[in-house]
């Protein structure tokens, strides 16, 4: 019979082989910024968010002002608001756990506690709490790791920031399977090169964000 | 000394907006969720904000000159491997190894 650590490790062992090497890779990028390995740490124990910390360097890099690295992580993270609320009843634990488990809920922990049931003789709340702490640990080190290596070992990286559009890419795939119609896809592509090419090339990002929203809403709108 | 006040501030202001994003749906949108404005939204605009970011993240490089073409194609890469296999990790992996193999070569800049 497992014990609740032995079966939080063994649920969770997919996802160590994503993060670790994910995390190592931010670790990598962050390192070319120049700052100390333990801010990808805190990177990871703070804000512990895949596509959001790999933006975060982006912004960094492009000395990006505070407010549009905060609009641009909001933006980037609300498809979460999204996906959690089918998880709204299934989280067990109270207090200070529940909050954890709150912030320590990325697209894998919540991919796991939503497919994870606890069997019997082992509390769920224990087994979920365990995944989520097991999860961001395998984070934690890989975006140490990754830094301190990053930060080290001067081996040629020029070209790496090429995970940060792979990674976006690979993210706007994933959207494509979930709503399966292409028109969003080619209207964000008209409306982001329409504001670089000719609206403004610092401020694309928001600029481009918000003329997105608006023609949904006015889309939305016509549409009732 | 300056730099630390800047990363601290940055990263305390990014864990506070990616926390808030992941506790919005428990204390509030519960109430909203199925507004059809918000059920559209959420539906179409992560998408386009996905497309919004690759164009980003590459946007020195879109450009009316070749600058653009070693991550058009790096970019198509990545997307076939992933329409292929769906493995996310091969996908970045394969297409930053062909960037980086391209731009050490002194393809691009």
């Amino acid at each position: 019979m497992l014990s609740v650590n032995q079966l939080a490790l063994r649920t969770s062992l997919p996802v160590l082989f994503g993060y670790l090497p994910l995390g190592a890779a931010f670790g990598v990028l962050f390192a070319e910024l120049g700052h100390h390995w333990l801010y990808a740490t805190a990177m990871g124990l703070f804000i512990y968010a895949g596509a959001g910390q790999f933006l975060a360097v982006g912004l960094l890099a492009n000395q990006a002002a505070l407010t549009e690295m905060v609009i641009a992580t909001l933006l980037l993270n609300a498809r979460h608001l999204f996906y959690g609320l089918s998880l709204l009843n299934r989280i067990r634990s109270r207090g200070w756990r529940r909050w954890y488990q709150i912030f320590s809920l990325t697209d894998e922990t919540y991919s796991l506690l939503s497919s994870t049931r606890a069997p019997q003789g082992i509390d769920e709340g224990q087994l979920q709490l365990r995944i989520a702490a097991f999860n961001q640990i395998y984070w934690v080190l890989g975006c140490t790791l990754g830094a301190f290596i990053g930060s080290q070992v001067s081996f040629s990286t020029a070209g790496i920031e090429f995970v940060l559009p792979a990674l976006f890419m690979v993210l706007a795939i994933e959207q494509y399977h979930s709503i399966r119609e292409p028109w969003p896809f080619w209207l964000a592509l008209s409306i982001g090169l329409g504001t670089l090419l000719l609206i403004s090339r610092e401020h694309m990002l928001l600029i481009a964000i918000l003329l997105s929203l608006c023609v949904l809403l006015l889309q939305r709108a016509g549409r009732s | 000394m300056e730099s630390f006040l800047y990363l601290s501030s940055v990263i305390a202001l990014l864990a506070l907006a990616t926390f808030a994003t992941r506790l919005l749906p428990f204390v509030l949108l519960y109430k909203v969720a199925d507004h059809p404005v918000l059920t559209h939204l959420g539906r179409y605009l992560p998408a386009m904000v996905m497309v919004l970011l690759v164009l980003y993240a590459i946007k020195q490089d879109v450009t009316f000159s070749t600058d653009i073409l070693a991550p058009t194609a790096c970019l198509a890469l990545v997307a076939l491997l992933h329409v292929l296999f769906r493995q996310a990790l091969l996908s970045i992996v394969a297409g930053t190894a062909a960037y980086m193999t391209l731009v050490q070569m002194g393809w691009t800049g």
